[in-house]
């Protein structure tokens, strides 16, 4: 045990790696609203009720189907994933041809029935979910203790994050993602159905979200609310970080949630507000963002 | 000849749609009490100036913020800590709020046009987030209690607003001078300009307008009127609290305003009244009251973007 700047080490990696996991879900968060974002110009108020269905689609998937973790590691996103393909088709693509103003009332309006909906069956107060087996207890690393099933949450979020942006950035599917991005009629005239494109994309940033709340339901209580304000704080990182760059809202999502840990230790008053502070200096210094492309 | 006058007569009624429908307003808000409750009417009212004063930003420049709680909710907070602990009358009182306000939109206005579309919302809204968390920490506003029993007091020194029709017709003046002053700004010079920028801004730069400055003045005003609400709504209700500063009361504002009709001088107005005469009276279904307003939302966005006055003037073919 030693100690860095008069803080005890324990505390200090401790937080540290709690700021990495809260860091992984602005990740996979923020990344599933700028992939949606990037085709859909659409900014997916819904994303923070997707990450709560994830996670109760676990606890369902446990209570009535007898189905653990790993399975609702695959399972839950692509259930809920399904969804976003209805909810795209249903809602959305009747508003791409307008302001995209009314793409952010419309998910709002929907994460309002979803959250609303969820709270009347299961009250305001949270579900417990058991951590899985193979993932209790931890390691003692001699300057902190660290729990097996955070370093799962840090790596396999850091894998999934990498994974979308290795699709993205360097497979032919993704090539003619980022094309259907630039130029969807252009894209459509060679032959590749970019509509369906569109709908598989949302439910792919939905499956994300998804995959982020099965993740945190071990650790976070299973609840209505959880969605809600975390939506709010990964919208600020999502501006801090700027949607043009899919490896900028991974490394911002991370970064951030590193800053939020090392606040928490420093000066616990403002861990709650840190994240829109350094929102607010950004837009002072660079407003397009840290990895942004204008406007 | 018959033909053009008409033609004349349909202008002049077209010209003469908004002070036609202004005092019917007023006709109606001079009889309402003997038919509601005065206190409906005074949270109707209050959310009928906080809905125009948002209407002015996202109808007039174009600019969605899903933070207007922040003026709302600190201009309450202000009103009721000055009435209550300072001894501020009620005047004095509701413009500490207004000023709070006014301070607040600078300060974020001057921050959140620095980007625009889809990002100015989220930064308005990530905004009021941070100022709702120093809501919930700062010692004066009582944290989850609130402000509660703040003294209505006297207006002026001498108007005793404990009455209940004192207090009513206090809330409706405010409320005019609320309503006529957003619809000067609106047909004023500078009301062209800002229809301008929503129109097309890069045309408005290249015209030689600095949009900046038209957007943050108008940003200022809007938070401004938002605060007068907000603090009308502290003396009126007696009461300051977290719900008035929530993202929640947010997007409610904006779906009032989307109710009514974005754009239109009377929408918001009507929009409020629905919407809170929608949670006074559908007591029986308060747990489903979110979801009722999510699916209006969805509703409003698919099938009825123009609004409740919007489909009406459309249908008359005025301006309302």
């Amino acid at each position: 045990m030693f100690e860095i700047f008069g803080v005890p080490s324990q505390a200090l990696f401790g937080q540290l790696l709690l700021g990495l996991i809260n860091g992984s879900f602005y990740a996979l968060l923020s990344l599933g609203l700028a992939v949606i974002f990037g085709m859909l110009n659409i900014i997916n108020f819904t994303h923070g009720a997707q990450y709560m269905i994830g996670a109760f689609t676990a606890f369902f998937l446990l209570q009535y189907a007898g189905l653990g973790y790993w399975s609702a590691l695959i399972i839950a996103p692509i259930l809920v994933g399904l969804t976003g393909v209805v909810i795209e088709r249903a809602f959305l693509q009747w508003l791409y041809k307008l302001d995209h103003l009314y793409g952010l009332l419309l998910t709002f309006g929907l994460a309002l029935i979803i959250e609303g909906v969820f709270r009347n069956y299961f009250g305001a107060s949270g579900l417990p979910y058991q951590m899985p087996e193979a993932l209790r207890g931890g390691q003692n690393l001699g300057f902190m203790f660290l729990p097996n099933y955070r370093a799962w949450v840090v790596a396999a979020s850091a894998a999934v994050c990498l994974a979308t942006w290795f699709v993205i950035e360097r497979t032919k599917l993704g090539s003619y993602l980022r094309a259907a991005t630039e130029n969807p009629t252009l894209v459509r005239a060679f032959g590749i159905n970019v509509p369906r494109m569109i709908t598989l994309t949302y439910g792919f940033g939905v499956a994300l979200a998804a995959f982020a709340g099965v993740m945190a339901a071990p650790i976070y209580n299973v609840s209505p609310q959880m969605g809600s304000d975390l939506i709010i704080v990964v919208f600020a990182v999502v501006v801090i970080g700027g949607m043009g760059s899919i490896m900028g809202a991974i490394v911002t999502g991370f970064g951030l949630g590193v800053v939020e840990g090392l606040t928490k230790v420093f000066f616990p008053e403002a861990s709650n507000t840190v994240i829109f502070i350094v929102m607010a200096i950004v837009l002072l210094i660079r407003p397009a963002g840290l990895f942004g492309r204008g406007t | 000849m018959e033909r053009v006058d008409s033609l004349t007569s349909a202008a002049q009624v077209r010209n003469l749609s908004e002070p036609i429908a202004f005092a019917v307003m007023v006709v109606v808000l001079v009889i309402a009490p003997f038919f509601a409750y005065p206190l409906f009417l005074m949270q109707a009212l209050c959310f009928a100036l906080f809905a125009c004063a948002f209407n002015l930003l996202i109808g007039y420049v174009g600019l969605l913020s899903f933070g207007h709680a922040l003026y709302f909710g600190w201009a309450s907070y202000l009103a009721a800590h000055s009435a209550k602990v300072w001894g501020f009358p009620p005047e004095l009182a509701i413009l500490t709020g207004a000023a709070t306000a006014a301070g607040l939109g600078l300060i974020t206005g001057a921050l959140a046009i620095r980007r625009q579309g889809i990002y100015f919302a989220m930064i308005t809204l990530a905004l009021a987030q941070m100022m709702f968390f120093f809501a919930l920490q700062a010692k004066f506003t009582g944290g989850e209690d609130g402000i509660q029993a703040v003294p209505r007091g006297k207006l002026f020194g001498f108007i005793n607003l404990g009455d209940a029709m004192t207090m009513y017709a206090f809330v409706v003046v405010i409320f005019l001078a609320g309503f006529l002053s957003i619809h000067r700004v609106i047909h004023s010079p500078f009301g062209e300009v800002l229809k301008a920028i929503r129109e097309n801004e890069p045309r408005a730069i290249s015209l030689g307008y600095k949009t900046d400055r038209y957007k943050l003045v108008a940003f200022v005003l809007s938070a401004t009127l938002a605060g007068v609400a907000g603090a009308t709504k502290a003396i009126a209700f007696q009461i300051a609290s977290l719900t008035d500063v929530h993202w929640t009361m947010s997007g409610e504002v904006v779906l009032m305003t989307l109710v009514g009709g974005l754009g239109t001088v009377f929408g918001p107005v009507i929009g409020a009244f629905v919407i809170v005469a929608m949670q006074n009276y559908l007591t029986v279904l308060e747990q489903w009251v979110s979801v009722i307003q999510g699916a209006i939302f969805v509703a409003c966005v698919l099938l009825f973007r123009r609004g409740i006055i919007g489909e009406i003037a459309n249908a008359l073919r005025v301006r309302l």
